[in-house]
């Protein structure tokens, strides 16, 4: 378990002061100047030899990426682009930094812009986090009047400015790209990659898009050097992660853990276990909805971490876990989750378009057995047809909770189907 | 993908203008994108037009945004209906939305709609004669460690059960606002009966 002094988000709960001078308090803010000093190369230095890999999901190395920004300018402004557009079923982090320790995700914002060369940020927050955008506004506001944004950031010699921008109800922002068409006053439609973003990101201009988390962590790892953060969790997945624990376990709660925690571990320590015991759980959804969900065999010695969970075939995602004991209807609940990419996806891509809706349907009818067995490997085809045929991952992320559900529930499918159809046959009269 | 449509003619309004004050605040928003850029502060504009206008956006109002940022109708018309939180008939005075996906269903979102159901009379989708409350179901609010929840207007209240979610829509209906947040009596996201971690006095 990690240690209290080893945590980063050490107002997560909102127990003290989210205010500028709580947040000094706990360490934020200190020597960001002497940081920035140090300069570029030394923070995407620092942060490449931390390990650190994107926290909104993917779990890209964010040394690497900062890298990708161009070190002289041809004209055009850089610019760092924060998601906030939290979104992705079962997670609910970035909310608690952006309401309890905004000054970590402002300072985070000004030490990543100063390592990319820009001197403008964006952080784009969606639209129902109305609260959350409030508080976080007031803590730019706070930074701005404290002298740490702006001409001479902290008094560092670097100008840097920070616009919160609130989205409008719409998943597929959290999609970088379609952030970027969002931003510029568009539907949020991905583009296609290349160019990428660090070429011709936001207004055709060279940009980052990172999540909240990732910029949050940055300041505290470049404090404590990254020899600090890599020796925390296992090699390539290193440091600390806020996990999200809903669903059935007896106390859901957010917490900040090491990576590479067991799932056994995270959820007895901190979520008072699986409701009705540990031999009560069917399946769990380690990593945000889209990722495949795993049975209960899979979870008795599941580590937490990216490469543990993509060779199960599943995902660390955004870590939100999706605990299922032995009362779900686990084909509802995977169904319920088509329906929602039904509802999200943007209409760009066909497959995606349409197949999102077919797959729904089908689920629906899963559901209560109204299907013949070969529809199962039917749904299954299309998924993969789906999958990697899309402008973006919106199409994965539809397909991948339904190849989970038949990967580890088939027999479960084809009970109801088998029920359904008995129950359907005429009665032979005994009588 | 979702399909939205403008209100019907019948409802839709004569004219709008942002009032002095809000045009005020809408060039502030304008100013604080690029020169050239002013289409960026489409979202915030027709979120401000919103909140003038009882909370749904007319086709007047969505005009009115394009004429100010320089954008053909067609682009802010494509917006209003592309992103879910814009309303595009009238609603009532509570906007209730009611988070379904599956964390939430999982801890009881159906129990909830039961509640108002019985409480209001009114299913999803559905507004109440009196012109009081409006509910809908919405995909993922965001907030899964303290499900099931709903947003309320502008604010979430989260660890509902049929009792509480009852509970909440009485004192609406009595003119009251009811504190936002967990109706369990946690902080936040802790786990129930406080936290596990951050407890080591120092931690400040």
């Amino acid at each position: 378990m990690l240690s209290d002094k080893d945590r980063i988000f050490t107002n997560l709960y909102g127990l003290h002061d989210w205010r500028l001078a709580g947040a000094r308090k706990r360490g934020d803010w200190d020597g960001t100047k002497d940081i920035i000093a140090k300069g570029r190369d030394w923070i995407v230095d620092q942060i490449k030899a931390s390990g650190l890999r994107g926290r909104g999901g993917a779990g890209f190395p964010t040394g690497l990426k900062w890298s990708f920004m161009p070190k002289q300018s041809d004209g055009r402004p850089s610019y760092l682009v924060v998601n906030a557009d939290e979104s992705e079923p079962g997670t609910c982090k970035d909310r608690d930094i952006m309401r309890h320790d905004p000054h970590k995700l402002v300072e985070g914002c000004l030490l990543a812009g100063f390592a990319m060369g820009a001197h403008h940020g964006y952080i784009y927050v969606r639209g129902e986090f109305y609260r959350e955008a409030e508080r976080l506004s007031a803590a730019i506001a706070e930074a701005y009047d404290a002298g740490l944004l702006g001409k001479n950031a902290a008094g560092s010699g670097w100008d840097f400015d920070l616009v919160l921008h609130r989205g409008a109800g719409a998943y597929i922002c959290g999609e970088e790209t379609a952030l970027l068409e969002s931003l510029e006053g568009k539907k949020g439609q991905p583009r296609l990659k290349p160019p990428f973003p660090a070429n011709a990101g936001l207004y055709g201009c060279p940009t980052t898009v990172n999540n909240v988390e990732t910029i949050a962590v940055a300041p505290t790892i470049l404090r404590r050097g990254a020899p600090w953060f890599a020796g925390l969790g296992r090699e390539r997945n290193t440091g600390t992660k806020l996990f999200c624990i809903s669903g059935h376990v007896n106390k859901p709660c957010n917490v900040e853990e090491v990576m590479g925690i067991t799932f056994r571990e995270l959820i007895e320590r901190h979520a008072g276990g699986v409701r009705g015991g540990w031999d009560n759980l069917l399946a769990v959804i380690p990593g945000g909805s889209s990722v495949p969900c795993l049975p209960k065999g899979a979870c008795d010695n599941l580590i937490m971490d990216f490469d543990s969970l993509a060779a199960l075939k599943s995902g660390l995602g955004t870590a939100a876990v999706i605990v299922m004991d032995k009362s779900t209807d686990i084909v509802k609940a995977i169904a319920r989750l088509s329906k929602f990419y039904m509802h999200e996806s943007c209409g760009q891509c066909t497959p995606c378009r349409e197949g999102t809706g077919w797959m729904w349907r089908v689920m629906e009818r899963l559901v209560t057995g109204d299907a013949e067995i070969s529809e199962i490997d039917l749904l299954q085809q299309v998924t993969y047809q789906v999958e990697g045929h899309t402008i973006c991952a919106l199409g994965d992320a539809a397909a991948w909770p339904i190849q989970g559900l038949i990967r580890h529930f088939r027999p479960e499918l084809e009970r109801r189907i088998v029920a359904r159809k008995s129950a359907a046959a005429p009665r032979v009269a005994a009588e | 993908m979702s399909v939205r449509r403008l209100a019907p003619d019948a409802v839709q309004p004569e004219q709008f203008a942002f009032t002095t004050e809000n045009r005020k605040k809408a060039e502030a928003i304008i100013a604080r994108y690029p020169a050239g850029r002013q289409a960026s502060a489409v979202l915030p504009l027709l979120d401000l037009a919103q909140r003038q206008h009882d909370n749904w956006l007319p086709r007047k109002a969505i005009e009115h945004v394009a004429e100010l940022l320089g954008m053909a109708p067609i682009r802010v018309y494509e917006i209003a209906t592309f992103y879910a939180m814009f309303n595009l008939a009238p609603v009532g005075k509570y906007f209730i939305q009611l988070c379904g996906t599956t964390p939430c269903w999982l801890r009881g979102s159906d129990e909830l709609k039961a509640a108002i159901r019985e409480e209001l009379g009114i299913g999803m989708g559905e507004s109440t004669p009196d012109g009081l409350f409006t509910t809908i179901e919405v995909e993922c609010l965001g907030a899964c460690v303290n499900a099931p929840m709903v947003q309320i207007n502008d604010d979430f209240y989260e660890d509902l059960d049929k009792a509480r979610m009852k509970a909440l829509l009485q004192a609406f209906r009595r003119g009251e606002t009811p504190k936002p947040g967990s109706q369990a009596g946690r902080t936040s996201s802790e786990p129930a009966g406080g936290p596990t971690t951050l407890t080591s006095t120092g931690a400040e």
